[in-house]
């Protein structure tokens, strides 16, 4: 199948740790995969108000781009990014009143009649690389990492873009690294989403419940897939910290940094600078760093 | 046109505002308007097809399509619906180019509107130069400034897209700070630049130019006359023959 990247907007600004250790990954394993010539932000948010038919247009407009460029899948890194794809994508195929109307807007773009499959990176790994085929590559198993893995909302609702029902797929991809893990119910709620900034109070409570049952676990790391999670979990963390003084802190990484580092990647490529000093901190004192210098 | 008289002519009916006027095939969009007796004023600039002032919007009958083009370039068509527009108004952010940085930030910063662009493409319908104006607002959305002056280049600033954006947004400003970032603050030094710069100030070109100040206009205009000019098809390896003005 011949696959486009689409890696959206934050991905290039304040979340290149995700996608330079995720095309870093892909590399090491063999895979080449190609980044869209022309698009556009999906949008970020899948419009829920039945009438409003212009905030799908974003997202088909990248699916566009990618049957244009003769690609039978997308491939998406972002939470976001995957969520809003794959249920304008659903939307063009479910519901064929919606569909002409988006079409006939549409009148400079070829049709779009959910030619172009959009497959997450994890659900990727799994059915092309295979967990198997993933340890044999691993160079550094994170044997004394015991991550709980977070994954948030647009990962798994609504039930026809959830990657898995009742996913373990993280945990999965986890143990082929070596890792240890721990599945929380907690880490299958939602983040806070944009409530950290309309309605930060709701958004502590929220955090704070997570953070308790991370901390519960005995997890001394977080892996995640979103950049607003990783928003609320990572960069907001220490306000969190600094009104709970009985929790502790937890470096969030992006599974992807994970990866690339247990498949023995030079950490530069991961950005850790991005995540806070401790999640870096953390795996040098574990030994799993490998630096382009030493 | 030359001498021939108006009931040689073939005539053609347009819409100029809504009211039908009967004017020669064959002119411009622009020249029917003033055939017709308008005078513009604004909307209409080098009429040579360069500076951009003269982009115009028109229908054709029984056709839902907005038509765009340079006034001064485009021919007039029967039963076109046509109106010159002077100007249309967006606003410009202002910044002091030495203390802004090349990044997305600078652009979030200045242009937040810029997160209300929908992707629907409107804008780069509109152009008349056939920019891809939605996809450089896509590509400053994600920081790409490089990209983003590329795509834009071929703009002039007409403001058509604006006209048409649902987000409210001013394209074409966002773009010129897009070019203004790139060319100033991205791309390469010059080094041949500063050289010359540097020659300048040290009066290597202060003679030559106190030579042709003392010439009277007789002299000017033989020196004027006879100048070296690059030849139409020269290729890549002409060099003139006169290289006071080139960097030693
Ligand atoms: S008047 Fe300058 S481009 Fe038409």
């Amino acid at each position: 199948m011949k696959l486009a990247y689409y890696p959206g907007c934050t991905l290039k600004t304040k979340a290149r740790n995700l996608e330079d250790s995720a095309l870093a990954a892909l590399k090491a394993l063999s895979i080449e995969v190609k980044e869209l010539d022309r698009w556009n932000c999906c949008g970020a948010v899948f419009s829920l108000a039945d009438d409003d038919l212009i905030h799908h247009i974003a997202p088909v407009r990248n699916l566009i781009r990618a049957q244009e460029e003769g690609c039978e899948g997308i491939l998406t890194l972002c939470s976001q990014c995957y969520n809003t794809l794959a249920r304008a994508h659903n939307l063009m195929i479910d519901d064929e009143e919606k569909r002409d109307t988006i079409n006939r807007f549409m009148d400079e773009e070829p049709d779009y009649k959910g030619e172009v499959q959009v497959i997450h990176y994890l659900t990727y790994l799994r059915d092309h690389v295979g967990w198997d085929a993933l340890r044999e590559k691993v160079k550094t198993p994170l044997r004394d990492l015991r991550v709980a893995p977070f994954y948030g909302c647009s990962l798994l609702r609504p039930d026809d873009v959830a990657i898995e029902k009742d996913p373990t797929i993280l945990e999965e991809f986890l143990s082929a690294l070596g890792a240890q893990t721990v599945s929380l119910t907690e880490a299958r709620e939602c983040c806070g989403s944009y409530q950290s900034l309309a309605n930060p109070d709701a958004e502590q409570q929220r955090l704070g419940k997570i953070f308790g049952a991370v901390n519960r676990s005995g997890a001394n790391a977080i892996a995640l897939s979103c950049p607003m999670c990783e928003y609320n979990l990572g960069r907001q963390q220490h306000q969190l910290l600094e009104q709970n003084a009985n929790l502790t802190a937890t470096p969030t990484y992006y599974f992807t940094q994970l990866l690339a580092v247990a498949l023995g990647i030079e950490a530069g490529v991961c950005h850790f600078d991005l995540n806070g000093k401790p999640a870096f901190e953390l795996l040098k004192e574990k030994s799993y760093i490998v630096s382009a210098a030493s | 046109m030359g001498d021939k008289k108006q009931d040689e002519l073939q005539m053609i009916p347009v819409y100029i505002m809504g009211k039908k006027y009967d004017v020669p095939a064959e002119l411009t969009i622009m020249k029917a308007m003033e055939y017709a007796g308008y005078q513009l004023i604004r909307g209409c600039g080098c009429r040579g097809g360069v500076c951009g002032a003269c982009a115009t919007v028109y229908r054709k009958a029984g056709d839902y399509k907005i038509y765009t083009g340079l006034a001064c370039q485009t021919v007039a068509e029967p039963e076109m619906y046509l109106a010159q527009l002077p100007f249309y108004p967006a606003n410009r952010a202002t910044y002091k180019f030495d203390e802004i940085e090349a990044q997305a930030e600078t652009i979030f910063a200045l242009y937040p509107e810029l997160f209300r662009c929908v992707a629907c493409n409107a804008c780069t319908k509109v152009c008349p130069m056939d920019v891809q104006v939605m996809d450089y607002i896509a590509e400053l959305k994600r920081g790409d400034i490089e990209k983003a002056a590329k795509t834009s280049f071929d703009c002039i600033q007409c403001g058509l897209c604006a006209s048409r954006c649902m987000g409210e947004l001013p394209q074409y400003h966002i773009a010129q700070l897009a070019r203004r970032l790139a060319g100033g603050k991205l791309a390469p030094r010059s080094e041949h630049m500063a050289e010359i710069v540097r020659q300048i100030n040290d009066g290597a070109f202060d003679k030559w130019i106190a030579d042709l100040k003392a010439m009277d206009q007789d002299q000017l205009k033989e020196v004027y006359s006879n100048r070296e000019m690059e030849p139409h098809m020269g290729d890549e390896n002409w060099r003139p023959k006169e290289n006071r003005g080139l960097v030693s």
